[in-house]
């Protein structure tokens, strides 16, 4: 623990103070070096490109919760930089966030955003609202305009389970921390543009859970196919993408199992239809 | 100061008079069961907690001025917190938040013309029960590493002789809450606790990620019930604990809120035990 300036009945330092329970606001006056938003970038050229960036994250609501699913791909220029990596993450019980972009910062800010929501709930008693959740991370996107003016760009997306209205709700954001609620479905990354396309025409308000994997599943296989930066599901290494499902009993990652075999069948049902379940014209 | 006083007299005033405020509240349990670690505390109140969660493994609890470990309890979040995202959540350990804890309250006692009147627990919750940690710091800042069960506040020589009755390696969580609840029955003749003036809350080792719980009324009703019948304690899978995080659940609010220790059982002058002013 670094000891600066030592009071009677304190903790060492800045763990007295009695900021709000933000840990974001105490970190910046405690360790500001270690918050993503207050380092001092080197005036060059944007050089964003030559690290991994993170690609297609797709969401789909449900009535009663939502579903978030993400590739698991990481480009850097024409090179894939991991194929295994993991964009989507539990943010506390009743919500997840990932995040496309440059993929060193966007784990940065998850980590970050993961303990604010906790150290909210520890010193308060109480979790935030999904707004109020949803405004922190605005903030954090805000935080780090500096480094997307340099070319490192990252833009989460935000999906929970709003308790009083029984639903899942979907927040976008853009990297000046402007924040949008999204209804029904969304897609952010390279390959949202497919993702999206494919989404509307799979889309239907009354989708089950499974169903509703079905459609996150899908759009991230039609992101793939028309987005060289987008993984599609890797059959010999049996990677396949994180799925999340997020409903009134909380956040559960969907097993490898369970997606594989949504997977399966998918690519299975596709060597007949390529371009994937049509949706009825009339 | 105008007239001299020797430090031997000076420490002990201190000592008393903090003494005499811990023992003034009521008083706490912390006790090692089959899955973890449970706490409980004779509180009434939902808002004012006397128990609360630090980290993944480890939770705090504490008697005495209620100010005085709320602060205590605020800035051991931000310790953990920190050093959690600076390094990994593994390194956080209830051993170094013990050591912050003891030098803050050591300081105090010192430094200061008034001690706190507060006596802690930081408890982590290991992987069986022999890496379980409870660690005791009373006002001065001493640490006692503790084994099995601890008590502190109010009438705590009553509380801890009836928690060495009864304590056992091993209970399952219903008869450890029913040792708990007896031992804390013993500050007064005739007092009898039910479900809605504790506060209870367990560090359960088989759950993923924050291990910590608090057991709402409903359960810990249920959970007496099957001691008090003395029913072989039901499998674990019949949790009904709040789900996950906070304490929205807004079940009945009865009694006062009296965390702070002065109220009554006031019976007490200094009964506090643990006169170890050895620091570790």
């Amino acid at each position: 623990m670094t000891s600066q300036g030592s009071t009677p009945g304190r903790l060492p330092g800045a763990f007295a103070s009695q900021s709000p329970s933000s840990f974001t606001e105490f970190l910046s006056a405690h360790s500001p070096n270690m918050l993503p938003s207050n380092r001092e970038l080197p005036s060059v050229a944007p050089a964003g490109e030559h690290f991994p960036h993170g690609t297609t994250i797709v969401t789909v609501t449900f009535p009663g919760g939502v579903v978030m699913g993400g590739d698991r791909r990481a480009t850097a220029g024409n090179i894939i930089a991991q194929r295994d990596i993991e964009k989507v993450f539990r943010a506390d019980e009743y919500s997840a966030i990932a995040i496309a972009g440059t993929a060193g910062i966007g784990i940065e800010v998850v980590r970050l955003f993961q303990v604010e929501l906790e150290h909210y709930e520890k010193m308060e008693g109480r979790t935030l609202s999904l707004e109020g959740k949803a405004n922190r991370l605005a903030t954090m996107v805000r935080g780090n305009l500096g480094m997307a003016l340099q070319g490192l760009v990252v833009v989460p997306l935000f999906a929970g389970y709003d308790e009083e209205r029984d639903a899942g709700r979907i927040f976008s954001y853009d990297a000046a921390g402007g924040r949008y609620e999204e209804h029904e479905f969304y897609s952010i990354g390279s390959g949202s543009v497919f993702a999206r396309g494919s989404m509307k025409k799979l889309f239907r308000s009354d989708l089950s859970e499974e169903d509703a994997v079905l459609v996150a599943i899908n759009a991230l296989y039609d992101a793939a196919d028309d987005d060289s930066a987008t993984g599609g599901p890797d059959l010999t290494r049996r990677i396949f993408p994180v799925v999340s499902a997020i409903t009134a009993d909380g956040y559960r990652r969907l097993s490898d199992e369970a997606v594989g075999a949504h997977v399966e069948s998918m690519v299975e049902s596709r060597m007949r239809t390529p371009g994937g379940p049509p949706a009825p014209l009339r | 100061m105008p007239f001299y006083v020797s430090p031997e007299q000076a420490m002990k005033d201190k000592a008393d008079y903090a003494r005499k405020g811990i023992s003034r509240g009521r008083s706490v349990v912390v006790l090692q069961y089959a899955d973890g670690i449970l706490f409980v505390a004779d509180n009434p109140s939902r808002a004012l907690h006397k128990i609360s969660e630090i980290y993944d493994r480890i939770a705090f609890a504490a008697v005495g001025k209620y100010n005085e470990f709320e602060n205590l309890r605020q800035q051991g979040v931000r310790y953990a917190d920190v050093n959690g995202y600076m390094y990994d959540r593994r390194d956080v350990t209830a051993r170094g938040l013990a050591n912050a804890y003891a030098t803050a309250l050591g300081t105090v006692f010192t430094d200061s013309n008034k001690p706190y009147e507060v006596e802690i627990v930081v408890a982590e919750v290991g992987v069986d029960v022999a890496s379980d940690q409870i660690y005791r710091l009373t006002f001065d800042g001493s640490v006692a590493d503790e084994q099995g069960y601890v008590a502190m506040g109010g009438q705590v020589d009553e509380v801890a002789a009836a928690l060495k009755d009864r304590f056992e390696d091993g209970l399952p969580l219903a008869r450890a809450l029913g040792v708990c609840v007896h031992a804390l029955e013993q500050q007064d003749t005739d007092r009898h606790l039910e479900a809605g003036q504790l506060e209870v809350a367990v560090l359960d080792r088989h759950r993923d990620h924050r291990l910590f719980r608090r057991l709402p009324a409903a359960r810990i009703k249920q959970l007496l019930e099957e001691a008090g019948g003395g029913a072989p304690a039901a499998p674990e899978a019949s949790e009904g604990e709040d789900s996950g995080t906070g304490d929205s659940g807004g079940d009945d609010t009865s009694g006062g809120d009296d965390t702070s220790g002065g109220d009554d059982t006031s019976g007490g002058d200094d009964t506090s035990g643990g006169d170890d002013t050895s620091a570790e």
